[in-house]
């Protein structure tokens, strides 16, 4: 412990860096995610074709990942934060898209019936009753964000990673140890967190209907 | 640059042979300890329904963990090399077996198993007539995602001396060699990938022969 406590400036550190790397690519793959989910909602073949797509690079594996982006972008943040968001594509466009899709049949009619446009009907009925299953996306992303993020420090990303691969080259076992568990915190707290948000937006729309 | 790749495969064919030879070995092994492991355990928890809430919170805990942090906590408990990512590796694919099989076999349409009852069935022919057949495809979806995972996570053995196709990344990156670099890459999504598809068609082969509806 010793290690951790005189150096818990440089952990902290890290772990900012490690979660500015999460929200930036998360905000970025909601940008993409929502047109494309809004997009391929209600059209089946899309759908089938964007799943097929993001669901290629979701299998590929972080290190690959990294491996084929380097020759295009060299080492830092950018690459890692385009992986992160090539990670994110498959889940978050599979929840928005089925959490539209469910929405009720009778309240999309109503919503028609009372006049409002496309627009109208996805800002104000949709998108509102998809919440919890896109926030359900958005849980499942991070989890995965925070673990790729860890890996992304192999190739000068920073972030709790660093820590891990530090202690790895200098085979400092307490080094290793404190970035494995900070890491693992971040991700078990990150997903506490949004399981909650779940949970009350859930309880929520359903008292709504 | 593809031609570069294939020129550094055609110069080193033992050293990829070696390491895509080590990755299946590592991943199967793995595979293969989970299974042994969370199969029965499944069996256990389907059967102790107070020991199934808190045995269940654990591994979803365990399932947050990232990869990387999972195989870098082994090297200071049990150092480097082959075993050490086994365990960890394991580990890693416990979870998505554990959670599938637990919720397989506890949710089997409770009118079926009243029906097994009804005809007499013991509580191990109700298991195994009825709830292990019934279960089958969800199983073999969990089985899906833990070796996609580990196939994956074993890339990651390269970092504490497990070797694999993670090697060829890590070397090319020590040595600036994009071909190998490349390679390796390469090398590791298709095997990905491969086992995705291969997976795949084993459950689909398993949900049309259990003629499982959903």
């Amino acid at each position: 412990m010793t290690w951790a406590i005189e150096n818990y400036d440089r952990l902290a550190v890290a772990l900012g860096e490690h979660v500015v790397l999460v929200v930036t690519s998360l905000v970025l793959s909601l940008v993409i995610a929502f047109p494309l989910g809004i997009w391929t909602a209600r059209r089946p073949a899309l759908y089938v074709a964007a799943m097929a797509m993001t669901g290629v690079l979701y299998t590929i594996p972080a290190l690959a990942l990294f491996a084929l982006l380097i020759p295009f972008m060299g080492l830092g943040k950018v690459p890692a934060i385009t992986a992160l968001v090539l990670y994110s594509l498959l889940i978050l466009v599979r929840n928005i898209a089925i959490g539209i899709r469910e929405v009720p049949a009778e309240l999309i009619e109503a919503a028609d019936g009372m006049g409002y446009g496309k627009g109208g009907r996805l800002l104000r009925i949709e998108l509102p009753m998809a919440l919890p299953v896109i926030v359900a996306g958005i849980r499942i992303t991070v989890v995965t964000q925070i673990a790729v993020a860890t890996v992304a420090a192999y190739i000068n990303a920073g972030g709790l990673g660093d820590i891990i691969f530090q202690g790895i080259t200098q085979d400092f076992g307490e080094k290793i140890a404190a970035g494995a568990v900070l890491t693992s915190l971040l991700a078990i707290a990150a997903d506490e967190a949004l399981k909650r948000v779940e949970r009350r937006l859930r309880a929520a729309t359903s008292e709504r209907l | 640059m593809l031609g570069d790749v294939l020129a550094w495969l055609a110069d080193h064919p033992q050293a990829f042979e070696a390491a895509a030879a080590r990755h299946v070995a590592l991943s199967a092994t793995a595979l293969a300890a989970a299974l042994v492991l969370a199969l029965p355990l499944a069996l256990v928890l389907v059967r102790w329904d107070r020991a199934a809430g808190p045995a269940i919170a654990a591994v979803n805990v365990l399932r947050t963990i990232p990869s990387l942090a999972l195989l870098a906590a082994a090297l200071p408990l049990v150092g480097t090399g082959f075993l050490p990512s086994v365990i960890a590796l394991t580990l890693y694919g416990l979870p998505a077996i554990l959670i599938n099989t637990h919720t397989a076999l506890r949710e089997v349409d409770p009118d079926v198993v009243e029906a097994g009852r009804g005809q007499g069935m013991t509580d191990r022919q109700v298991m195994a007539r009825i709830r292990i057949p019934l279960g089958l495809p969800v199983i073999f979806a969990g089985i899906r995602t833990a070796a996609v995972q580990i196939v994956s996570a074993a890339t990651l053995a390269a970092f504490i001396g497990g070797g694999g196709l993670g090697e060829l990344i890590t070397a090319g990156m020590g040595t600036l060699n994009i071909a190998e670099l490349v390679l390796g890459g390469l090398a590791v999504a298709v095997l990905a990938v491969a086992t995705e598809l291969i997976f795949a068609a084993l459950e689909w082969g398993v949900r049309r022969s259990t003629g499982a509806a959903a």
